[in-house]
């Protein structure tokens, strides 16, 4: 308890630290944000609960690394991620998720969380269980007596991430495959019905879905680090963003990702850095609570 | 009738076949493990399993253990416990009954080792282990767990030892010491911290910042804020080689200074390899170091076995030999010399030669307390001096001058 209050006077004395917190929180957040996106596509369009999310983020961690190991440069590795993942996707969507779309929730669960364990082994056999990272060698600025660190690395990795929002929002409202899947989340049928074909969409939500986590996992990979077993950490904040930020709700997701980046720092710099995923659980109970009391309220009877 | 003796014939004239060869070789003892191939120990797994096999390999070609006039090599049956304590136990059990193993070697970090030592008790089999170093292993009254490796709380306490030396060095008092401890929350760390706060308790310095680490570490800018604005004198971090990674490249990232900086695993995380300048200066523990004065009549010096078993295993060859695997190796070493002691191959009364072990190696000297665990080989504190490791602590064996303050 001692060390809860001298943490919170911490940030009283050192105001400074409060926006240290807080851009740390946004950084990490705009990157949990991409794979919350990217669930609440497949979600929203498949009702497929991917819990596989964040395996999809590490392999595209490891594309990425692999690359560098064989002597790419390091940006290089975000769009072949991109790629290389989307190939993977499409695979699993074929072998997998097809199978299981039509199927009650449970099933949709049992097989993504079998096909999350299953990746997360299928990586650590190829690429050992020690954590890994990539050192793209850039400097780090420092400001207000050097509390305040920037390094060059996590801006380049923030700026790819919004520019791969941004570009995913732009494809989502413009192109015709964008329409397409737009529809098919309204109304499957009625999308069926005049003439699109939801079995394509659905391989190109997913394939798209991950090679979103794909890149997602290429910038982790250059500003923190990797491990076949990370997934499940980034899958769970994927679920706390999606069912924060509700479906089909893009602003909201982005705006979730970087909220429940920047409290999860406070929830660590105050109670301890143990509970930093504590504190997304937590929120995650706090967010269903509202809901619940949310939708009480607009209860109806029918009759 | 008739076909029942053509029967015997044969199987006389087999048994005659079989007995004739097994005079000209050796008898075989055989050995189980369950030990990580596949999950999250999978990479210190192999690393231990490749310790055992080079161990039985050398001893092999030395012509085998002696016991009386007989000679035997051993023979190690593994299975995959694919890091998972129940698996572990199910294992063991497993090789206990069903191969009837009648000794064991341990499996891979302390977790395991927690899951199987039961099982090994319970059959009253004697276990060697290499890699569970944690102390809660050694509190339980195991009669037949034994381990080569030191215990886990003493994996830092040296620094501690050390800050305080520095510390009345530069004229201060060693109790102005300011100690952040920064562990994960796993039995194997915690012991780490167990021994560095006891440690600290005894020179009366103060623990100013005491967090706990997730297991999914990935991200703790959060502890070295505070360790920028509270500014201790000594900063310990243990979390598995990701905690050794993650705090490399963030202390350098937020331009941390903090006098004495020592971590565990940092030859796991490869921090030189990974992260080059940006470890300098920063001290490591480890169990064992190459450069260390140790020798024995099997493997040699410490150098030598770190050049003989790269060549026994080319993939290792562009690294230094994990301390791991020499502990792996040491494990079977134990058992050889046990065996020879007690001049036999029953499981008790190698239990006891084993408990009566007072042995050098090359591993360091391996003596047995009355809890199983080496109470006879200090831990090792080396510092990272421009990328190379370099023994710093204990003095008696250091080969080199340790950098302070880190800077």
């Amino acid at each position: 308890m001692d060390q809860v209050l001298g943490n919170i006077d911490l940030l009283f004395q050192f105001p400074i630290v409060n926006l240290k917190i807080i851009l740390d929180g946004i950084m990490i957040g705009a990157l949990f944000a991409l794979a919350a996106y990217g669930l609440a596509l497949v979600w929203g369009v498949m009702n497929v609960k991917n819990l596989a999310q964040g395996d999809f983020v590490i392999a595209g961690g490891y594309v990425s690394w692999w690359l560098v190991q064989h002597g790419f440069p390091p940006l290089l590795g975000v769009p072949v991620a991109f790629v290389v993942m989307w190939g993977i996707g499409w695979v699993v969507y074929k072998l997998v998720i097809t199978r299981v779309i039509e199927r009650d929730l449970f099933t949709s669960l049992l097989a993504t969380f079998g096909l999350a364990i299953m990746m997360a082994q299928i990586m650590n056999l190829m690429f050992g269980s020690d954590t890994q990272s990539v050192d793209l060698g850039y400097p780090t600025l420092h400001f207000f007596d050097g509390f305040i660190d920037l390094p060059i690395a996590k801006l380049i990795g923030v700026g790819m991430a919004m520019s791969l929002a941004g570009g995913v929002i732009i494809f989502m409202k413009s192109s015709r495959m964008g329409q397409a899947i737009r529809a098919t989340a309204q109304d499957a049928r009625a999308a069926r019905v005049l003439g699109i074909d939801t079995e394509k969409v659905y391989a190109f939500t997913f394939s798209l879905n991950s090679a979103i986590c794909g890149a997602a996992g290429a910038i982790i990979v250059m500003v923190w680090v990797i491990q076949p077993f990370y997934g499940i950490s980034y899958s769970i904040r994927a679920f706390v963003i999606v069912t924060a930020a509700g479906l089909g709700n893009l602003p909201g997701v982005i705006a979730a990702g970087l909220g429940i980046g920047a409290l999860e720092q406070y929830g660590s710099h105050i109670f301890g850095i143990g509970y930093q995923q504590a504190v997304a659980v937590m929120l995650l109970l706090l967010v269903l609570l509202y809901r619940l009391i949310q939708q009480r309220r607009n209860r109806q009877v029918l009759k | 009738m008739k076909k029942l003796s053509l029967l015997s014939i044969l199987m006389a004239t087999l048994s005659l076949l079989f007995s004739q060869a097994s005079v000209a070789a050796c008898g075989e003892i055989v050995l189980g493990s369950a030990i990580s191939l596949t999950g999250k120990y999978a990479t210190n797994g192999v690393h231990a399993k490749n310790g055992y096999e080079y161990a039985v390999q050398k001893i092999k070609d030395a012509g085998g253990v002696k016991i009386g006039d007989k000679c035997y090599n051993f023979k190690v049956i593994y299975y995959d416990d694919e890091s998972k304590g129940d698996r572990g136990a199910t294992l063991a059990e497993r090789l206990i009954s069903q191969d009837n193993v009648q000794f064991m070697l341990g499996p891979y970090s302390s977790g395991m080792t927690k899951a199987i030592a039961p099982v090994t008790e319970k059959y009253q089999i004697p276990m060697v282990e290499a890699e569970g170093a944690s102390r809660s292993l050694f509190n339980k009254g195991y009669r037949y767990l034994f381990a080569v490796l030191s215990t886990s709380e003493l994996y830092l306490a040296s620094a501690v030892s050390l800050a305080a030396e520095k510390a009345e060095e530069s004229g201060k008092k060693a109790s102005s010491v300011k100690v952040a401890i920064a562990v994960e929350n796993d039995p194997f760390s915690l012991d780490i911290r167990a021994g560095v706060s006891e440690d600290a308790a005894k020179f009366g310095m103060e623990v100013i910042i005491d967090e706990k680490l997730p297991r999914d570490l990935s991200d703790m800018s959060a502890i070295l804020t505070k360790v920028k604005l509270l500014k201790p004198d000594l900063l310990i971090v243990s979390g598995h080689s990701k905690g050794a990674a993650t705090a490399v490249s963030q202390i350098e990232e937020q331009n941390i200074k903090v006098p004495m900086i020592a971590l565990t695993h940092c030859e796991a995380a490869d921090v030189t390899g990974n992260y080059g300048k940006a470890a300098d200066d920063i001290l490591c523990s480890t169990q064992w170091d190459e450069t260390l004065a140790y020798k024995d009549p099997m493997f040699g010096s410490a150098a030598e076995y770190n050049v003989d078993f790269k060549k026994a295993f080319p993939e290792y060859a562009d690294k230094t030999v994990p301390y791991q695997i020499a502990q792996a190796s040491a494990a079977v070493y134990v058992y050889m010399d046990a065996f020879q002691r007690a001049g036999s191959i029953d499981k008790e009364k190698v239990r006891d030669a084993i408990a009566a072990t007072d042995l050098m190696t090359f591993y360091g000297p391996i003596k047995f307390s009355e809890a199983g665990n080496n109470i006879a080989k200090p831990m090792v504190l080396r510092q990272i001096q421009n990328g190379e490791y370099r023994v710093v602590a204990p003095s008696k064996f250091a080969s080199h001058k340790i950098n302070w303050p880190r800077m």
